[in-house]
């Protein structure tokens, strides 16, 4: 019998016969771990590693994925790589000083992780904070929500085969850097939120700027929406895709953005509120499909409502100090205290325990993206192997602060 | 070197061929798409945006390290990252160059005092440019780019002096 090799096709098994490569014994340096429940052996499923170094894997994740086909059977999350201590070394760090290491945590809205440790700090040493710095950190944290949802809205269009939109995000994200530059001094590590106040007024000059800011991207907004949200390839990749109903969501303890598309109203600003976000208004937009669809069009819609909370921000800014009177060393008493802020991400939650010393005894941080990167393993089985990238880039994670 | 000062129909030009490969290599920078912390945002990404736009110097990335001439370690490199980071420089081709941005890759940078951070990159590979700063401005990265290229000029240089005295 001939074999015609256009149409007749071997199984898988009896390919490795004397004319394929026989499996070999041990995977390449690297590849020594396979997920759970695999076995190496079978010839039918491909073992593909991608990362830590993927040019779509939002930094050092590493996913260890089992294929059939273009289908994957399994995959396995592996984090780790960008493990640096941020816990431990916050032990050592006076209570001014810690901001600098949560900066560095959640390395693109880096404003919320130093809110949330100098709300804790100020429970735990009873500070009065003025009510304009309230306000500055309204101001700044929504500013930091903009500039992270674009840093989103990016590269998740990029992991979907889109590139133009990319480039726009950035142009945007530029001018909001300029603003929290001139606010805080510098482009992403702040430091600028201390316990009792923030570290500095605001600059002359800069409500014109951020004013100019918000008119230009009120006219963006759309166009990116368009852009994005409008391309029917798009839609065709994220409706339906990737979909976490409202029970897994809650079971899996999801916050923010990701929680909100599956159907739940849960936002900090509203239900636990903190700095000045009792006095604005604002919707917090929801969806009930759960798909990485309704993901993209929370934060399209929370990104218009930051725009509405600048505004009034800028409008109601009251006069006063900038920082309470707050010791050089601070010493808080000994005790516990926990504080959440809503994040760009979801609910970034701090604990922080105090022996009366001036560094913490322990300090501990909740990231929300690491609770997301959970549901990622969970949504894997039985998704398009390109499919997965977007499922991973639609959670929005950020290894920094997951790693930590 | 002036190829670039060259212009008028019809001219020739003699040139030694390494002379050239060195131009060209100086001249497209092709770096590996390898964000790993913090870094990335301003080296990676807002470098390749509108404003910075290091496509203009010939610096574009590559997904691959198979197609990579410079490396950019952009972060804060531990233990677990140290053979990866190993294991993509010697999936460049040669000549390959390595940039290390940021006070982590140089130094360790805040984090230095945990056990699991690498005290600087160049413990694991070799490092061209070192690039201060937490993280560094984009403009301190292409400033980088540029000392690489003045680099890549003075080994051109250097080999032909060797090569001339060996002759004499």
């Amino acid at each position: 019998m001939t074999i015609d090799p256009r149409t007749d096709v071997p199984p898988a098994g009896e390919m490795l016969g004397d004319t394929h490569c026989p499996v070999p014994d041990t995977l390449p340096v690297g590849l020594d771990h396979v997920p759970t429940g695999v076995d190496r052996e079978q010839a039918e499923h491909l073992i593909v590693n991608f990362g830590p170094q993927h040019p779509s894997m939002h930094g050092v994740l590493r996913i260890l994925g089992e294929l059939d086909g273009e289908e994957m059977i399994s995959g396995e999350v592996n984090i780790g790589y960008l493990h640096r201590g941020i816990e431990k070394l916050a032990e050592s760090r006076r209570y001014d000083q810690v901001g600098t290491l949560l900066d560095r945590g959640d390395y693109i809205a880096g404003i919320h992780g130093e809110l949330a440790f100098a709300m804790a700090t100020e429970q735990l040493a009873e500070i009065e904070v003025p009510e304009r710095a309230l306000w500055i950190r309204t101001l700044v944290g929504e500013i930091t929500r903009i500039s992270s949802h674009l840093l989103w809205y990016g590269p998740m269009g990029l992991d979907a085969g889109a590139m133009g939109q990319f480039l726009y995000a950035v142009r945007d994200r530029e001018m909001l850097l300029d603003i929290l530059e001139a606010i805080t001094g510098a482009r992403m590590m702040f430091n600028y939120i201390r316990p009792g106040g923030v570290l500095r007024d605001l600059p002359a000059g800069i409500e014109r700027k951020i004013l100019e800011f918000l008119d230009h991207f009120e006219k963006m907004l759309p166009e990116h929406d368009d852009l994005l949200g409008g391309n029917e390839i798009f839609q065709l990749r994220t409706k339906g895709v990737g979909v976490i109903d409202r029970d897994k969501a809650l079971a899996y303890s999801l916050t923010g953005a990701n929680l909100r598309a599956s159907g739940v109203s849960w936002d900090l600003r509203k239900d636990r509120p903190y700095a000045a976000y009792d006095k604005v208004e604002f919707d917090v937009p929801i969806s009930n499909e759960g798909d990485i669809y309704s993901r993209y069009l929370v934060r399209m819609e929370e990104m218009r409502q930051s725009v509405r909370i600048i505004r009034q921000v800028l409008d109601g800014m009251p006069e006063g100090p900038h920082t309470a009177k707050v010791a050089k060393v601070l010493r808080p008493p000994a005790g516990e205290a926990y504080a959440a802020v809503e994040a760009p991400r979801g609910e970034w939650g701090i604990h922080i325990i105090s022996n009366g010393s001036d560094n913490p005894a322990r300090m501990r941080y909740r990231p929300p993206a690491f609770y997301a990167l959970q549901v990622v393993e969970d949504l894997i089985p039985g998704t398009l192997l390109a499919d997965m990238i977007v499922v991973a880039g639609s959670m929005d994670i950020v290894l920094g602060e997951i790693d930590r | 070197m002036a190829i670039d000062k060259l212009t008028g129909e019809n001219s020739i030009l003699f040139i030694r061929s390494e002379q050239l490969f060195d131009w060209a290599r100086r001249n497209s920078l092709w770096y590996m798409a390898f964000g790993i912390a913090c870094c990335a945002i301003e080296g990676l990404m807002h470098a390749s945006g509108p404003r910075f736009d290091f496509d203009r110097m010939g610096v574009f990335f590559r997904a691959s390290p198979r197609q990579a001439d410079v490396m950019i370690v952009a972060g804060t490199v531990n233990k677990k990252m140290a053979e990866t980071v190993k294991r993509l420089y010697d999936q460049m081709p040669e000549p390959k160059w390595v940039v290390a941005m940021g006070a982590c890759a140089c130094t360790g940078g805040p984090f230095r005092e945990y056990g699991n951070v690498i005290m600087g990159v160049d413990k694991v590979v070799p490092v061209d440019v070192y690039v201060p700063g937490c993280p560094p401005r984009p403009e301190s990265v292409q400033y980088g780019f540029m000392q690489l290229q003045k680099k890549i000029d003075a080994q051109t240089e250097e080999r032909l002096a060797a090569r001339r005295n060996a002759n004499r």
